[in-house]
């Protein structure tokens, strides 16, 4: 069971990062950021010797008191970060190997869906319906990323809550949140919550 | 392992009965170490964590080793104490895989299994390097692949393994310098900082043990390397630096070492059973300076020696980070020690961590440690009185969505409290960027096109959406704009910027995207752009280069990575233009602001800066872009007339469109055209004209009465009252009246004023329309000088003449061809005599007095020329007809009808031509083959004319005579002439004198053969009149003519001949030679009464091939 899982983009910044929800979203992504480092370093470190059979698995990037990162590269440089708990022991080699697997897979579906622009963030995409009719202007759904255009803006009353998203004036249409790939998101919310 | 089963020893302070710990593996292996083990290991205090909430003690062991054996194991139940085996221990020093795979695996599993059978959980392998071994082998891999291979192969099969302290304290007195270094991680060190279920410690004991341990590792290695290995593995201890500094900050924290007052005596008492929990230091390190106790115990002693004690180690850790280039470690580090400073209030040092850390993230995008670093740094800017740094801070996190809503509205509220505070330096003004602020989303001109004229008005609606929690009260929003004159380019006058439409005048601005890095793919792209400068007058090309309209963008990148979060770089511009809008509240989220201004100067304004003050502080957009622009244009009052329709045509009332176009003139009530009427074209005046009133943009119309008085020589139009910039447009109806023509004669144009043909129509029509220009000069009330235009007309039609004859009956035909794409109607048509001789009538055999003449077709007329004495040699007529335009209804004046003179000369016929072909004697018909014979009879018709007088007549005796030139010719080949087929006859000048000619001919074909064309020419001899006559009788006697020349040894050559024209051979066979001329009768003079006449010719009997041919 992993507890947080990132993708970084070539350029490092995050393509998409989940934590869970329970712990501190802060922490993993300062834990995932400072990851990078040792990303860097092994990448660097595989040079061309290891270009013929080109591991992407770059194994553990380091431990701390309570978990341990993993990390992965694909051929494009993107990266994938696990973190799991120090404590779960049963996620051995092979199993994290096949998680990060399952993941590039994931990953790769939402390259291939036409309407994701490579180097945007992956998210996932919520249907916007109204609350009720009854309630013009009033919260009217919830989204898990902040909107920052359309005629919507979207606040959230607590740190790593949903946002709740509020007509700015009555009568506009309506927008989407921003985007993408529902199975990325059930893909990594099944490896947050299966225990190996 | 469950509680109950930890097998912990008893309570025993003196070690008597020694737990049982059996060896297995290599023995001598075992035996070599075990001295060392036995002396060292009771030395070390050990901690005894005991269940049900009682206190942890530190105890001395001692362990009974024993050789592993099956037997000593406890059978099922049997839990005696004494004599139960606590910990297994494999010993191995294998580092070769293949004898790892070979013997040492399957040995362990062999132990494994039997510890197993036994439920005995508590064991630990041991792998102990030995150097002499390693480097006798070359190509054994690195240590750690042993142990991972046997972690992988025994450990992970664990689900609750717990290493023991004893593993440590083996690797330091076993002095194995690199023992699996690579594992000395923080998660090592943690995994026996973990205390079993129900046992607890006191706050900070494990910190302070992991402290130690870390300490004690890093010293050992630095004991036992020399610095150069020292530096090469910084990657593999930085780790443990890290992790030291990290449990040094917690346990400051935890003993109040890191507030500013100092620790509290509650943090005392902890720090006092902290220090107490330690022990004594091991007597090995006792006597040394340095020891990892003396340091732990010296930085808890006092909040300076802390102080020091962490500082040189965050910025060794730091060092280390950085010397190996991770960067976002070491920036990590930085930001803890950021912390410590602030804590210590000393946020001038904390500054430099936190945007050193800052700039890390946002140069990768990272939105959460971004706002995290962002709210620490705000802090710290308002503790060092940054007043434009926090503000600017604040700003941003005000729009930051990762906030709650309290915290944006607490920094919002931070800059509206600055913002109204009474500045002690009135004037003084806070830039900032504006991004943060609000945005500029879209931005919208009315008049739509951002065009509008000297003193017009235009307004510019923006839409501003505001990032910040709250509605903000702000003083005003200033535009700059930048003004410039632009007078060469085409596209800056008002001709031009009139007609040419923006789309919809909307301009929509991309949201930036903050947070997101760039990357050097994503730079924009620049966007260029060809510029052509053509001249006003005549549109050719001035200048060309190319523009790079996105200059700012590229630039800017640059300098941004390096000022981030600084304010500067915005710079205010001062202009003299400005756009202005007072006291406005930007709610949160789109907002709508309008700007209206009144356009002054002509010229291009260009939006540079849009500003929002609130108070003291001015929020900055320093560049608008995409450009946006509007252009003033001042423009000449301007008269323009124009066709309606593509063409004007003559003689009927035609529409023409004048526009005028007032420009900054205000037309006034009075003011009016006045147009010197040209001779030949009427201003047809109408009952009721209208004119339309436009402004400029076409957006508003409204119209006006006309009013149109004519005298002789000018007609005046009263212009309606319009404003400046706007266009009056009204039709007026024109005719073109056809001057005098001049005499045509034989020719077939029609005389016009300046006839001259317009190509552009010949493709369309097949004939041109003769056209005519008519040029009429306008005075305008704005200028003192005349506008002169020229109206050009097409003739409609084109008329042509013929003179038909039927013996010596005389008509005249008048063909009108209707070149233009309308229909008129034809009536009255008239042919008159203008040499008005009464000898001569023209009798119309037109029927019709009214006849429609379409578009492209042509309509015929026909007289008969009768007369009773001698008939004129010429004739002068002028035909004439009326026309109106068949579509239309009752026209308002009568036109006046077309006409067309010509002249009509030596149309009395002179002479009869008849020719005759008679079939062979003794046949009834003509036969394919067989030559028949011609008869050709010319006949005089009259005595002697007028027309006769010429160099070919020739009188003996009072008798007149004249030499004809007579040819047979065949076009259509149907005949072969045989023999001489043309000739010169001397014809009496006298009535009803006849010349008979034969000769033979031959059909070629059969059916019924047309006769072969018989021409007459006059025979005039040669111009000279010394040259003899005589010369040229006795040639003319001879008459073989020319074609004998060569007849003898070409005998089909006159039969060929006959074929082709014989009028070349005749006239130009003998050059050189005085050559007589001939001279084609004008058609009137001869009438061929046998013309039409058919011939019928039989196929000859022996033809068996028939020749059809077909087309």
């Amino acid at each position: 069971m992993a507890v947080c899982i990132a993708v970084i983009a070539k350029e490092n910044y995050p393509l998409y990062i989940r934590s869970t929800p329970t712990e501190n979203e802060l922490k993993f992504h300062y834990m995932v950021h400072t990851s990078l480092d040792v990303v860097d370093e092994k990448i660097s470190a595989m040079g061309k010797a290891l270009v013929d059979q080109r591991e992407l698995y770059l194994g553990l990037l380091y431990p701390t008191e309570d978990y341990k990162v993993y990390g992965y590269v694909t051929n494009s440089k993107v990266k994938f970060v696990m973190v799991v708990d120090s404590s779960n022991t049963a996620l051995r080699d092979n199993e994290i190997r096949s998680m990060f697997r399952k993941l590039h897979n994931s990953y790769t579906d939402v390259m291939c869906n036409p309407f994701y622009n490579p180097g945007d963030r992956i998210q996932s995409r919520w249907a916007l319906l109204p609350v009720s009719a009854s309630s013009p202007g009033g919260p009217y759904f919830l989204c898990p990323y902040p909107v920052q255009v359309g005629p919507t803006s979207c606040v959230r009353s607590s740190p790593g809550g949903p946002y709740s998203c509020v007509r700015s004036s009555p009568g506009e249409p309506y927008s989407l949140c921003p985007i993408q790939s529902r199975a990325f998101d059930n893909m990594v919310t099944s490896m947050m919550i299966q225990v190996c | 392992m469950d509680a109950s089963e930890e097998p912990l020893p008893p309570v025993i302070y003196t070690m008597e009965n020694k737990p049982i710990v059996t060896c297995a593996g290599d023995q001598n292996l075992f035996t070599s170490v075990y001295p060392t083990l036995s002396q060292q290991l009771p030395r070390e205090p050990m901690e005894w964590r005991r269940s049900y909430g009682r206190a942890p003690k530190m105890i001395h062991l001692e362990s009974n080793f024993v050789q592993f054996k099956e037997e000593l194991l406890p059978k099922e139940g049997n839990k005696a104490l004494l004599t139960f085996p606590f910990l297994h221990i494999y010993w191995t020093e294998c580092c070769d895989t293949e004898v790892y795979k070979a013997t040492v695996k399957d040995d362990l599993t062999k132990w494994q299994n039997v510890l197993k059978a036994h439920s005995s959980v508590d064991w630990l392998i041991v792998i102990v390097e030995n150097d002499a071994k390693k480097k006798n082998k070359t190509n054994i891999l690195p240590r750690t692949s042993i142990v991972d291979k046997i972690r992988n192969d025994f450990c992970n099969k664990q689900s609750d393994r717990r290493s023991l302290p004893l593993f440590s304290r083996c690797c330091s007195s076993l002095r194995m310098p690199w023992c699996s270094t690579t594992s000395w991680t923080p998660s090592s060190l943690s995994m026996w900082s973990t205390s079993g279920p129900g046992v607890s410690v006191p706050p900070g004991a494990l910190d302070c043990w992991v402290f130690l341990s870390c300490l004690e590792v890093l010293q050992r290695i630095e004991g036992c390397c020399d610095r150069a290995q020292i530096d090469s593995n910084i990657a593999h201890t930085v780790g443990l630096w890290s992790y030291a500094t990290e449990k040094l900050k917690s346990l400051g924290y935890l003993c109040g070492l890191v507030s500013e007052k100092g620790p509290n005596s509650e943090d005392l008492n902890r720090t006092v059973d902290l220090l107490a929990g330690l022990g004594a230091e091991r007597p090995e390190t006792a006597n040394t300076a340095q020891s990892p106790y003396k340091k732990l115990k010296e930085a808890l002693s006092s909040v300076e020696a802390f102080e020091k004690h962490y500082l040189d180690l965050s910025h060794a850790t730091i060092e280390m980070y950085t010397s190996i280039g991770r960067i976002r470690s070491a920036k990590f580090v930085g930001k803890d020690l950021a912390e410590f400073y602030m804590r210590k209030k000393a946020p001038q040092k904390a500054e430099i961590y936190l945007q050193g850390a800052l700039k890390n993230y946002l140069a990768e995008g990272w939105a959460l440690p971004i706002t995290h670093t962002r709210k620490q740094l705000a802090e710290c800017q308002k503790h060092l009185g940054q007043i434009e740094n926090y503000l600017q801070t604040s700003s941003l996190l005000a729009s930051d969505h990762h906030l709650t809503e309290e915290e944006r509205k607490h920094f919002c509220q931070e800059i509206l409290d600055f913002a109204s505070q009474p500045s002690d330096n009135p004037g003084h003004k806070i830039v900032l960027p504006m991004q943060s602020f609000a945005q500029l989303r879209d931005l919208h001109f009315d008049p739509s096109n951002a065009v509008v004229h000297v003193g017009g008005v235009l307004c510019i609606e923006i839409t501003m959406y505001s990032q910040m929690p709250v509605p903000v009260h702000v003083e005003q929003i200033v535009v700059n704009v930048h003004f410039s004159i632009e007078k060469n380019s085409y596209r800056k006058t008002a001709e031009w910027l009139t007609k040419h439409k923006t789309s919809n005048g909307i301009i929509n601005f991309p949201p930036e995207t903050a947070p997101f890095p760039v990357s050097q793919n994503s730079l924009p792209a620049l966007e260029l752009y060809e510029m052509f400068e053509r001249s006003p007058s005549d549109n050719s090309l001035n200048t060309t280069g190319i523009i790079c309209r996105n200059v700012h963008m590229l630039l800017r990148r640059q300098e941004s990575s390096s000022s981030l979060e600084m304010p500067s770089g915005v710079a205010l511009e001062e202009g003299a233009h400005l756009l202005r809008c007072s006291h406005v509240t930007l709610e949160p989220g789109a907002n709508q602001i309008t700007f209206r201004t009144q356009a002054k100067e002509p010229g291009t304004y260009t939006l540079r800066q849009l500003c929002a003050s609130v108070g003291s502080v001015w929020f900055v957009l320093p560049h608008i872009y995409p450009i946006v622009q509007y252009d003033v244009y001042s423009q000449e009052p301007q008269l323009h007339v124009e066709p309606l329709a593509d063409s004007l045509l003559a003689g009927i009332p035609q529409k023409v469109k004048f526009t005028v176009t007032t420009g900054h003139y205000t037309i006034k009530n009075g003011d009016s055209l006045q147009l010197s009427n040209a001779e030949a074209m009427l201003i047809l005046c109408q009952a009721e004209s209208r004119a339309m009133v436009y402004s400029n943009t076409r957006e508003q119309s409204s119209d006006a009465a006309l009013r149109i008085q004519s005298s002789d020589k000018v007609t005046s139009i009263s212009l309606p009252v319009a404003p400046a910039y706007h266009v009056i447009e009204f039709e007026l109806e024109v005719l073109s009246l056809p001057s005098a023509p001049a005499l045509g004669g034989e020719s077939d144009m029609l005389g016009m004023a300046e006839p001259h043909r317009k190509h552009k129509d010949k493709q369309k029509t097949g004939h041109c329309m003769v056209t005519t220009d008519h040029k009429v000069s306008i005075d305008c009330p704005w200028s003192i000088y005349s506008t002169v235009i020229a109206l050009t007309f097409s003739v409609p039609f084109r008329t042509t003449h013929a003179l038909l004859s039927s013996g010596t009956r005389k008509y005249v035909q008048v063909c009108v061809q209707n070149l233009s794409e309308l229909d008129f109607q034809l009536s009255d048509s008239y042919l008159v005599d203008t040499s008005d001789s009464t000898d001569l009538q023209l009798v119309p055999l037109n029927t019709q007095s009214q006849q429609p003449i379409y578009s492209k077709q042509s309509v015929f007329f026909v007289w008969e020329l009768k007369w009773t004495e001698e008939p004129p040699p010429s004739l002068h007529c002028r035909f004439s007809v009326g026309f109106s335009p068949a579509s239309e209804e009752q026209l308002s004046i009568s036109l006046k009808p077309y006409t067309y003179e010509f002249k009509v000369e030596n149309f009395f016929t002179l002479y009869n031509v008849k020719a005759e072909i008679f079939p062979p004697s003794g046949m009834e018909y003509c036969r394919t083959g067989s030559l028949c014979s011609l008869e050709v009879l010319i006949t005089r018709l009259s005595d002697l004319l007028e027309v006769d007088k010429d160099e070919a007549l020739t009188e003996s005796d009072e008798h007149f005579s004249t030499k004809l030139m007579y040819e047979v010719v065949d076009n259509s080949s149907n005949w072969a002439v045989c023999g001489k087929s043309c000739g010169v006859i001397s014809m009496p000048v006298a009535a009803r004198a006849t010349h008979r000619v034969h000769m033979e001919v031959m059909p070629l074909f059969a059916g019924y053969l047309p006769l072969p064309d018989v021409r007459l020419f006059k025979y005039l001899p040669h111009h000279s009149a010394h040259s003899s006559q005589l010369d040229a009788d006795s040639w003319i006697e001879n008459d073989s003519l020319s074609v004998d020349k060569h007849g003898d040894d070409q005998p089909d050559s006159s039969s060929l001949k006959s074929r082709g024209s014989v009028h070349s051979a005749c006239s130009s066979e003998h050059k050189g030679l005085p050559m007589p001329r001939l001279q084609a009768l004008p058609a009137g003079q001869v009438f061929n009464s046998s013309s039409g006449t058919q011939v019928l010719v039989i196929p000859s009997q022996d033809d068996h091939v028939l020749e059809v041919s077909v087309t």
